[in-house]
C-alpha cells in the first residue's frame, strides 16, 4: 500500500532533479564557453597556424603560407644549422646543470631550515633563500652578468684576495676565467660518436660538449629558482607528522638517515612536480640567458628561444622561427603530458 | 530673390573650398617612428622636428619611438603594426635591401618621386645614393644623412710612443707590421667590442672591401662576384689574423666601451662607423692630437654608406603632412641643422662646408670622391636573412676560424636570399 502510495512521489522528485541536472550542465557550459572558445583560438588555433607557417614560404616581411616543397625542408635546413645544434647542445646541457644544483641546493636550504626550525632567527633565512624568486629574469641576468664580467665582476674578487698574487709569485697563471665570454666547450664526445657512427657524427656541425659559458648562466638560474624549490619541499615536510619521525627515531635511524630514508622518499610527488616546473622554465629559457650573456662566444650559451626571436623578427625567416618554436613546444610537451597523465590519474 | 541665390552659392562653394584651402597647408597630426632615443640622436631628431614645426604650425608631431640599438627593439613593433594594417605615417629605414626587400617589395610604401622632381634633389643628391633607393625608376626613400661605415680610429700618442706614423692612408700590411710592433710592445692592436656581434660582422665587412677592392665588394652583392671567390677567402684570412690582434675581453665590451679602452691606450687601433666620432669629441678629446683616423685597411677608396631616410607608408593617415615633412628632411637648412648633431654628413652634396668640422669636411671629400659601398651590417646591401646569417657565421667564425666553413656558409645563406653569384 505505502510502496504504492510513494511512487508517484518519487517521480515527482525525480523529474525535476534530473532538469536540475540538466539545466546545470547546460548553464556551466555555457560559463565555461569563452574560455573554451579562448582556449581554442588563442591557444590550439595558434599553435596550428605556426605549425602551417613553419611549413610554408614566409621568409620575407610579406606573408606567404603556401606550403614548402619538398615538405619539412625547413625543419631539415634547421636541423643541418650549426647555430641550431648549438641550441639542443645548449638547452640539454643547461637542464642538466640547473635541474641537479637547483633541486639539491634547494633540499639542502630546506633540510637545513627543517631541521633547525626551533632556532631563533629561522623566518629571515627561510625568507631570504625564497627572496630571489620573487625578481624578474631580466633583473637577475643583468646584476650576474656584471658578476660574471671578467674584467670587472668575480675576477676583481680573485685579485683582492690575493689569490693572483700567489699563483703569480709561484710561477703559475693568474686565475682569469672569461666565464659567459669564454668559447671553450669541455667533455667533447665529438670523437667518441665518429668512432660509433662516422655518418652521423659528419652531420653534426659543432663541438658536442659542455660548454663552459654555460656554467655562470645556470648559476643564476639556480641562484633564483632553488629558494623556490626550499619552500617547495618545505611545504611537503610540515605535512609529514611527528609520528612519522618519532617512529624513524626509535627505529635507531639518525637524523640524516631519517631525512635520506624516510622523509625524502615521502616527498616523491613534490620531487616530481619541481622537476617538472623546473624542467619547463630551462626548456622556455630566454629572457635570463638573453639578458646575461646573449647569444654567447661560438653560440656557447645561444638557446632556442633566441633562435625564435632572432629568425621571427631580426631575419625575418618566419617559416624558420616557427619551425624552431613548434621543436620548443614538441621536447615541453613530451615532459608535460607524462606529467599530465600521472597526477590526473592520482587524483581519480 | 537673385541676391539670395547668389550667396547660397557663394556659401557652398566656401564650404567645399574651405576644406582645400585647410589641406594646402599641413595639418592634423603626424606620426613619426623612429629608433633615435639616446642623447645625440634625440637632439638630432628634434632639430627635425623644429624645422618641420618652423613651417608646419598646424601639426602636431607624434614622436613614436622605441628604444634600442639598432632599432634591434623598434622593428618588432613596426613589423607588427605593418602586419595589423596600422602604419604610422612615416618611419626611419635603411636604403638598399632593407627599404626594397622589407617595405617597397610587400607595398608598405609608396613612391615619393614627385618630391625628388618637384624640390630638385635629382641634382644634389648623388646618383648613387638615389640608385640605392630606387626600383623600376620610382624613389621611395629621402635621406637626412650619412655615416661613413669604415672607419679605422687611432690613439695618436700611443702609436707616436711606438714609433708608428700614420699616412693618409693605411694599407693591409702596413696595418699589420703596426699590429706586430705594438704587439711586441705588449699593446693590444686593436680594439673590439662585440656583445652585439654586428661590430665584428662590420670589421668583416670593411675587411672585404679593404681586401677585395670597392667594385669587387660591390659585386657581392649584384651577384657577379661570389662568396667563395678567392679574394672573399684572402679577406676571410686576413679577418682572423686582425681577430688574433684583439683585445681578449672582447666579447664583454659593448663598441663604445672598445672606443673607450682606445682613448684610455689600452688598445690602439678600431675599427668602427663615424658614429665613433662623438664619443671622442664628448671626452673632450682632439682632433689628430690624441686621437687620428684613416679610411679601415686597405678601404680608402670605398665610402661604406650607413644611412639613415624616411618614407612614405601606404596608407598614410595624414599623407600631405608627411609629403611636407619629407620635403623639410631633403631640405639642405634641416640636414645643416641635423647632422653636425647626428655626427654624420648631408645626403646632398651642397650643404656649407663651415658648418662641420675637421673630421666631417674629410668625410665629404671621401663621399664626393670614394665608390659608395653598400653596409650589410646596417642593412643596405643585403636583405634581413642575409644579415642574420652573416652574424650567425661571424659568431662561429671568430671562436674556429674555419675559412671553408665561413665562406661555405655566406654563399647558400646569399642562394637563400636570392642574389648570390
Amino acid at each position: 500500500m505505502s510502496t504504492i502510495a510513494t511512487e508517484p512521489l518519487v517521480r515527482a522528485a525525480d523529474a525535476p532533479r534530473r532538469r536540475t541536472i540538466f539545466n546545470e550542465r547546460i548553464q556551466s557550459f555555457v560559463v565555461l564557453l569563452p574560455s573554451l572558445l579562448a582556449i581554442a583560438i588563442f591557444v590550439y588555433a595558434f599553435i596550428g597556424i605556426t605549425f602551417w607557417i613553419s611549413l610554408s614560404n614566409w621568409r620575407t616581411l610579406r606573408p606567404d603560407l603556401t606550403i614548402r616543397e619538398p615538405l619539412l625542408q625547413t625543419y631539415a635546413d634547421m636541423f643541418a644549422m650549426p647555430r641550431f645544434q648549438a641550441d639542443l647542445r645548449n638547452t640539454l646541457v643547461f637542464t642538466l646543470m640547473f635541474i641537479t644544483m637547483s633541486i639539491l641546493l634547494g633540499l639542502g636550504l630546506a633540510i637545513l631550515i627543517d631541521h633547525n626550525r626551533k632556532l631563533l632567527g629561522i623566518p629571515v633565512f627561510r625568507n631570504t633563500f625564497l627572496f630571489p624568486y620573487a625578481l624578474s629574469f631580466i633583473v637577475t641576468g643583468v646584476a650576474w652578468r656584471w658578476i660574471f664580467n671578467p674584467e670587472t665582476g668575480i675576477n676583481l674578487f680573485f685579485d683582492i684576495l690575493g689569490i693572483n698574487t700567489l699563483l703569480v709569485n709561484s710561477g703559475m697563471e693568474p686565475l682569469r676565467p672569461g666565464w659567459v665570454t669564454d668559447p671553450t666547450v669541455v667533455l667533447q664526445i665529438n670523437d667518441i660518436i665518429a668512432s660509433i657512427s662516422p655518418a652521423f657524427a659528419d652531420s653534426i656541425q659543432m663541438k658536442l660538449g659542455v660548454p663552459v659559458a654555460l656554467i655562470p648562466v645556470a648559476i643564476a638560474a639556480t641562484w633564483q629558482l632553488s629558494g623556490f624549490v626550499m619552500a617547495m619541499y618545505l611545504g611537503g615536510m610540515t605535512t609529514i607528522s611527528q609520528d612519522v619521525r618519532e617512529a624513524a627515531r626509535i627505529d635507531g635511524a639518525n637524523e640524516w638517515q631519517m631525512y635520506r630514508k624516510v622523509i625524502i622518499p615521502i616527498l616523491k610527488p613534490i620531487t616530481i612536480s619541481v622537476f617538472v616546473i623546473l624542467l619547463h622554465i630551462s626548456l622556455k629559457i630566454f629572457d635570463l640567458t638573453f639578458t646575461m650573456a646573449g647569444v654567447g662566444p661560438g653560440f656557447a650559451t645561444d638557446v632556442p628561444a633566441i633562435f625564435v626571436f632572432e629568425q621571427m623578427f631580426k631575419a625575418t625567416r618566419y617559416n624558420l622561427g616557427s619551425a624552431a618554436a613548434i621543436v620548443m613546444l614538441i621536447l615541453v610537451a613530451v615532459i608535460i603530458v607524462p606529467y599530465l597523465r600521472y597526477s590526473l590519474k592520482d587524483e581519480s | 530673390m537673385l541676391k539670395r541665390r547668389v550667396i547660397l552659392f557663394a556659401l557652398v562653394v566656401a564650404l567645399v573650398a574651405l576644406p582645400v584651402l585647410v589641406f594646402a597647408q599641413a595639418s592634423g597630426q603626424l606620426e613619426v617612428f623612429s629608433w633615435w632615443t639616446s642623447g645625440g640622436e634625440a637632439a638630432a631628431l628634434q632639430s627635425l622636428f623644429d624645422s618641420y614645426s618652423a613651417a608646419n604650425p598646424d601639426v602636431e608631431i607624434i614622436n613614436a619611438t622605441v628604444a634600442g640599438g639598432g632599432g634591434s627593439a623598434a622593428r618588432p613593433v613596426l613589423q607588427t603594426r605593418l602586419a595589423g594594417g596600422d602604419p604610422p605615417d612615416t618611419w626611419q629605414v635603411h636604403p638598399g635591401a632593407e627599404l626594397l626587400g622589407q617595405y617597397v617589395d610587400a607595398d608598405y610604401v609608396v613612391p615619393i618621386t614627385d618630391l625628388y622632381e618637384a624640390n630638385g634633389w635629382y641634382d644634389v643628391v648623388p646618383q648613387a645614393l638615389i640608385d640605392m633607393v630606387s626600383r623600376d625608376g620610382e624613389v621611395y626613400l629621402v635621406m637626412v644623412g650619412v655615416h661613413r661605415g669604415n672607419g679605422f680610429w687611432y690613439n695618436k700618442p700611443l702609436l707616436e710612443a711606438n714609433g708608428i706614423m700614420i699616412g693618409e692612408t693605411l694599407s693591409v700590411a702596413e696595418f699589420m707590421t703596426a699590429a706586430e710592433t705594438l704587439s711586441a710592445a705588449g699593446v693590444d692592436p686593436l680594439c673590439v667590442g662585440d656583445s652585439g656581434v654586428w661590430a665584428s660582422a662590420q670589421l668583416f665587412e670593411n675587411t672585404l672591401a679593404g681586401v677585395m677592392g670597392a667594385d669587387g665588394y660591390n659585386g657581392l652583392w649584384d651577384g657577379t662576384v661570389s662568396f667563395s671567390d678567392p679574394s672573399v677567402l684572402e679577406a676571410m684570412t686576413v679577418y682572423g689574423q686582425m681577430l688574433d690582434y684583439q683585445n681578449s675581453d672582447h666579447a664583454a665590451l659593448t663598441w663604445d666601451q672598445a672606443i673607450g679602452k682606445l682613448m684610455e691606450g689600452n688598445c690602439a687601433f678600431s675599427s668602427m662607423g663615424d658614429w665613433a666620432y662623438g664619443e671622442f669629441v664628448n671626452a673632450g678629446m682632439e682632433d689628430n692630437v690624441d686621437f687620428g683616423w684613416v679610411s679601415h685597411p686597405g678601404s680608402d677608396g670605398a665610402f661604406m654608406v650607413v644611412a639613415d631616410g624616411f618614407v612614405m607608408a601606404n596608407g598614410a593617415p595624414n599623407p600631405e603632412a608627411n609629403a611636407a615633412w619629407l620635403t623639410t628632411l631633403g631640405s639642405k637648412e634641416a640636414q645643416e641643422a641635423f647632422n653636425p648633431l647626428k655626427g654624420s654628413i648631408c645626403a646632398r652634396t651642397d650643404c656649407d662646408r663651415e658648418a662641420f668640422g675637421v673630421y666631417h669636411n674629410w668625410s665629404m671629400d671621401s663621399f664626393a670622391s670614394a665608390t659608395l659601398t653598400p653596409s650589410v651590417v646596417h642593412g643596405t646591401a643585403a636583405p634581413a636573412d642575409f644579415q642574420q646569417a652573416l652574424n650567425d657565421a661571424v659568431t662561429l667564425f671568430i671562436v674556429d676560424r674555419d675559412v671553408e666553413a665561413f665562406s661555405e656558409a655566406l654563399v647558400a645563406a646569399a642562394s637563400m636570399s636570392g642574389f648570390g653569384a
